[in-house]
């Protein structure tokens, strides 16, 4: 099944403890590092939902996992990597700030920060203040139409298709020449006005949990308009396996059971014309900070909305409490609820235009309003 | 018996465990002689007395570190090292990296 060898197989549980050869060695151990390389590279090829020559739009937060994504990418662009990928990605980061009620100047260090650490990559990337959601016009919020219904098994011949409409490979100069805009040469002005909307906005919320919703929303609405406007066709989340069970657990709570699927699963095709993927997904929190450690991938931790608060301040934080503690005892936990996950689908897809009017303003996911008969309502 | 007095750097890297430290990631610590060897568990209790700043429930919970808060000792897991009771020598690396969203 693997082609790394039984040895290492028996000393590296790739889930739960990489080894390192002898204590006090500091040789980082290869056979973890290509397990983990080769994790990312299968989570894509098994999926076969990027065309080469498509543009891809990281969404990196400065977070471990996101930074290890986008360090997995760049490996795998790399000349001499095995099987390189191809596409054409593009890194955006939206800086929180306001809602996470840091100082300018504090919002300043962290977009110079992460320009660095943008700049480094070579790739052409956005940093992108949430007070721009507040004058997304209307039309973010419905679905666009996506280019084509394409069946999985007719990968090659979508391929050729897309390369026909829009993509080349291997790139040509003067697509990758439009990427570099104004907003890479300086660091995106920020209006006081707009500033303290999004804060009036933050505020009118109850409770934290519905904050972070919110937050969690605007956040995606904005990565979407982004992509849209860049001409990206798909975009790439950081999210992985830890991060997702706890938000499987966390969005049954909140009443989001019927859109799991698509909050959870590898690609999200809710928008229409950018697809959400989730490369990451199969990777635990675990193997992303061991990796980032023993390899030196950069990342700069930014305090947001949830920095610090106690564990019971809200539902996603008093989920996320009870999923690890429990991990901590029962390791396979985390698997468990993430195998559950891969399990889910979504029930409208492929369905008739009329049902584009039956989704949620706010989260474009198909409304679960109508409940039929259910042994609840037999009580009242 | 024979007493040592142990020097451990310790880093508190990623995932805002810093914070509870006064941002003060890389720390360079010279324990106290004792007639015993040091443990992780007096580590963690030394830690909380003289290093950190605020909000203990975060960082420690009970005898342990909080779940969540992963510790590498010379950049292998400590589950492998014997957790809480691996004795402490001299220059050892001990890094705390939190993997959780709330600090």
């Amino acid at each position: 099944m693997s082609k790394f060898s039984s040895i290492c197989f028996h000393f590296c549980v790739p889930r739960l403890r990489p080894y390192v050869a002898g204590i006090g060695s500091k040789r980082p151990p290869d056979c973890f590092r290509e397990y983990f390389i080769h994790k990312f590279r299968a989570m894509l090829g098994k999926n076969r939902i990027i065309f080469p020559g498509e543009k891809v739009l990281l969404a990196v937060s400065g977070g471990p996992s996101s930074c290890s994504m986008l360090s997995q990418v760049q490996e795998g662009l790399s000349q001499n990597a095995h099987k390189k990928l191809r596409f054409i990605p593009g890194i955006v980061y939206i800086d929180e700030g306001a809602a996470a009620g840091r100082s300018v100047d504090d919002r300043k260090t962290a977009m110079a920060q992460m320009q660095t650490l943008f700049e480094a990559t070579g790739f052409p990337f956005h940093l992108v203040p949430l007070e721009q959601v507040l004058d997304l016009s209307p039309s973010v919020l419905v679905m666009a139409p996506s280019p084509s219904e394409q069946p999985g098994s007719a990968y090659k011949a979508a391929v050729d298709q897309f390369i026909q409409s829009k993509g080349h490979w291997p790139p040509r100069p003067q697509d990758q020449d439009q990427d570099q805009d104004l907003d890479q040469a300086s660091l995106p002005d920020i209006q006081e006005s707009h500033t303290q909307l999004l804060q009036q906005l933050m505020s009118s919320t109850k409770t934290q949990t519905a904050r972070e919703e919110l937050l969690s929303m605007l956040r995606q609405h904005l990565l979407v308009h982004t992509a849209r406007t860049k001409g990206y066709s798909k975009l790439m989340l950081g999210d992985c396996c830890s991060r997702l069970a706890v938000k499987l657990l966390s969005s049954i709570a909140l009443g989001r059971g019927a859109q799991l699927a698509q909050d959870t699963g590898f690609s999200d095709s809710r928008y229409g014309d950018i697809i959400t993927v989730r490369p990451m997904r199969d990777y635990s929190s675990k193997e992303i900070v061991f990796y980032n450690h023993m390899f030196k991938v950069p990342s700069i931790f930014i305090p947001g909305l949830d920095t610090m608060t106690a564990d019971k301040s809200s539902i996603q934080r008093l989920t996320e409490s009870f999923v690890t503690k429990l991990q901590a005892d029962f390791p396979s936990t985390v698997s468990t609820i993430y195998r559950t996950s891969e399990k889910l689908q979504t029930a409208w897809k492929g369905s008739c235009a009329a049902d584009v009017c039956d989704t949620c303003l706010l989260c474009l996911c198909a409304l679960d309003t109508t409940v039929g008969d259910c042994s609840y309502r037999l009580f009242l | 018996m024979y007493a040592k007095i142990c020097l451990i750097f310790l880093f508190l890297s990623r995932g805002g465990a810093e914070l509870l430290f006064k941002g003060v990631k890389e720390h360079h610590v010279t324990l106290p002689t004792q007639s015993e060897p040091w443990d992780v568990k007096q580590l963690l209790v030394w830690i909380q007395r003289n290093l950190l700043k605020e909000r203990p429930e975060l960082f420690v919970q009970g005898d342990s570190v909080r779940p969540g808060i992963l510790v590498l000792i010379n950049d292998a897991d400590w589950e492998l090292m014997g957790e809480l009771d691996y004795q402490l020598q001299d220059q050892d690396n001990i890094v705390f990296i939190s993997t959780l969203h709330g600090g």
